[in-house]
């Protein structure tokens, strides 16, 4: 039994995870923490968020998200990749910056209009 | 040109707060923000966690505020930016300046108070030691990072483990700094439970509880950090127990401060547990016509309670407008008993009550199973059943407008039973 802190959403349920009985999990609130419980002892995942450079009319910098959950050990290496854009301005919410970053199946999202 | 509703300060607060106003019947209604653009803090809060209860989706600050901005658009409100201001009066009248209009007296007939608050500092919690470079709130820190692009340090120590600290904890740690130490005055983290974990376990970044800077060194810029373990009842560092860090920044997250130079200038009863305003159920102030919403009036732990609180203080000033003052018969003012800390609303007027009341506040310690009770002098009006309470995670109660209709005096008092 694994006792962890889910991090789904800002509620923050105290999860029980029973690796003996098919990572049974107990004490979730919604069924995204017994998702994460799971995934969480099986295969972690993360997403991220950060920031790449831009050239807008104001702002030097465009705030960035995954599309969606990746591996925990790969974090790092999607860091690196947006070290390398440039992106050009002007953008939109939604955008895709990076295409399947790291040959990862995720992509990196504007998070903001920049003119 | 008189306003309907004129809202200070154009963050999450003020644009819902307008957006509420508009759908209830206001019809002119101007915001005025002192920054080049909407959205306030959540600009530079790139982090995701936001939207969860007002979008059901999980939004960073930015999306946050977009959907916020673009929901503005055709509803004829007005926005003004780059705009501050200086002073408000009883009359609601608000006295403003720009580099493009220069002054203005801008009248309103209500007007809502979203003006946020503002980091504590350094010197506001005597940290010893030399003044260097390199000693950051972590706001500012974040909007460095975040919106300027600069890196503020390479080797990080973060004083204060609020979820502002957490989230800066990570985000040094992905932009390639090196964060050595969380550290936290109290005997429990003043952060939300997945911000330690995916803000500091996920870095490997160790959280030290009940300990606390005692000396900072450093010439030009930070070299060296000392931090000492605290006797949790006095909170004065124990000898010998010294552990020294060799970083060349130091982030604070001790605390934010509601804003309210604006509001104690017009003369607003001002609550000294929440450093905001005085509100009755509707948001409403001391004084009639203007009311508070959001960071201002007490800190929120999540936009999204920011947004649902500003919308009730919104549809308050349109109803204001429309039918005059509410009829304060029989007000009742919300006391803190044992356990309860920093209550909002501080008053309620039952014949404003439409079918409840939601009243917020902090638990002063932490508490397991435990019983939030309401009590009318002797008497239990109701009783809520909690797990588990933390004073970083602000408590939330609905109190029906029939047991308010029970209450004999003019009081009622919250406390928690262990």
């Amino acid at each position: 039994m694994t006792e962890l802190i889910c991090i789904v959403c800002p509620k923050g349920c105290h999860l029980k995870v029973d690796e003996e009985n098919g990572y049974k999990v107990t004490g979730n609130g919604c069924p995204r923490g017994a998702e994460y419980g799971q995934k969480e002892l099986v295969n972690p995942t993360r997403t991220i968020t950060s920031t790449v450079r831009i050239n807008g009319k104001t702002a030097r910098r465009v705030p960035v998200k995954t599309s969606a959950d990746f591996p925990k050990g790969k974090i790092f290496d999607v860091m690196a990749e947006l070290d390398k854009v440039d992106a050009k301005a002007p953008i939109k919410v939604g955008d895709v910056i990076i295409e399947n970053v790291c040959g990862l199946g995720v992509d990196i999202v504007a998070a903001k209009d920049i003119d | 040109m008189l306003y309907d509703v004129i809202v200070v300060g154009g963050g999450p607060a003020g644009l819902a707060a307008a957006l509420e106003a508009k759908k209830n019947g206001a019809e002119s209604i101007l915001v005025i923000e002192r920054d080049a653009e909407l959205g306030g803090i959540l600009n530079q809060c790139i982090h995701n966690g936001f939207g969860l209860h007002t979008f059901k989706e999980e939004l960073t600050g930015p999306e946050y505020a977009d959907r916020y901005i673009k929901m503005l658009e055709g509803t004829g409100i007005e926005v003004m930016l780059n705009t501050m201001v200086l002073d408000i009066t009883e009359d609601k009248t608000v006295y403003a300046m720009n580099k493009e209009q220069g002054y203005m007296n801008i009248a309103g007939k209500s007007i809502i108070l979203g003006m946020g608050c503002r980091e504590r500092t350094r010197g506001a919690i005597a940290v010893p030691g030399d003044r260097p470079a390199g000693v950051f709130s972590a706001g500012a820190a974040q909007r460095y990072v975040n919106i300027e692009g600069y890196m503020v340090g390479k080797k990080v120590l973060i004083l204060g483990s609020g979820d502002i600290g957490l989230i800066m904890a990570r985000r040094m740690s992905l932009e390639g700094a090196e964060v050595v130490a969380c550290v936290e005055l109290c005997p429990y983290s003043n952060g939300l439970n997945r911000n330690i974990v995916q803000c500091l376990n996920d870095y490997n970044i160790p959280l030290y509880l009940s300990h606390t800077i005692t000396n900072i060194k450093g010439k030009e810029r930070v070299e060296e950090v000392t931090i000492m373990k605290v006797n949790d009842d006095t909170k004065q560092p124990i000898p010998g127990t010294e552990i020294k860090f060799d970083v060349d920044t130091v982030l604070l997250s001790v605390g934010l401060i509601p804003e309210n130079e604006l509001s104690r200038g017009v003369g607003l009863e001002m609550d000294p547990r929440t450093s905001g305003p005085v509100v009755y159920e509707n948001m409403e102030t001391s004084i009639e016509g203007i009311f508070a919403s959001g960071n201002v009036l007490h800190v929120h732990d999540l936009v999204d309670f920011v947004s649902a609180e500003s919308a009730k203080a919104g549809k308050s000033a349109a109803e204001y407008v429309k039918n005059g003052a509410a009829d304060a018969t029989g007000t009742i003012s919300v006391k803190a008993g044992t356990g309860a800390n920093a209550i909002v609303p501080q008053k309620i007027r039952p014949a404003n009550v439409d079918k409840l009341v939601e009243v917020f506040f902090r638990p002063v310690n932490v508490y397991g199973t435990s019983a939030i009770k309401v009590m009318a002098g002797d008497k239990v009006l109701s009783t809520f059943k909690r797990e588990h309470m933390v004073p970083a995670e602000m408590e939330k109660i609905v109190i029906p407008k029939k047991f308010l209709e029970q209450v004999e005096g003019n009081e009622i008092t919250i406390s928690i039973e262990a």
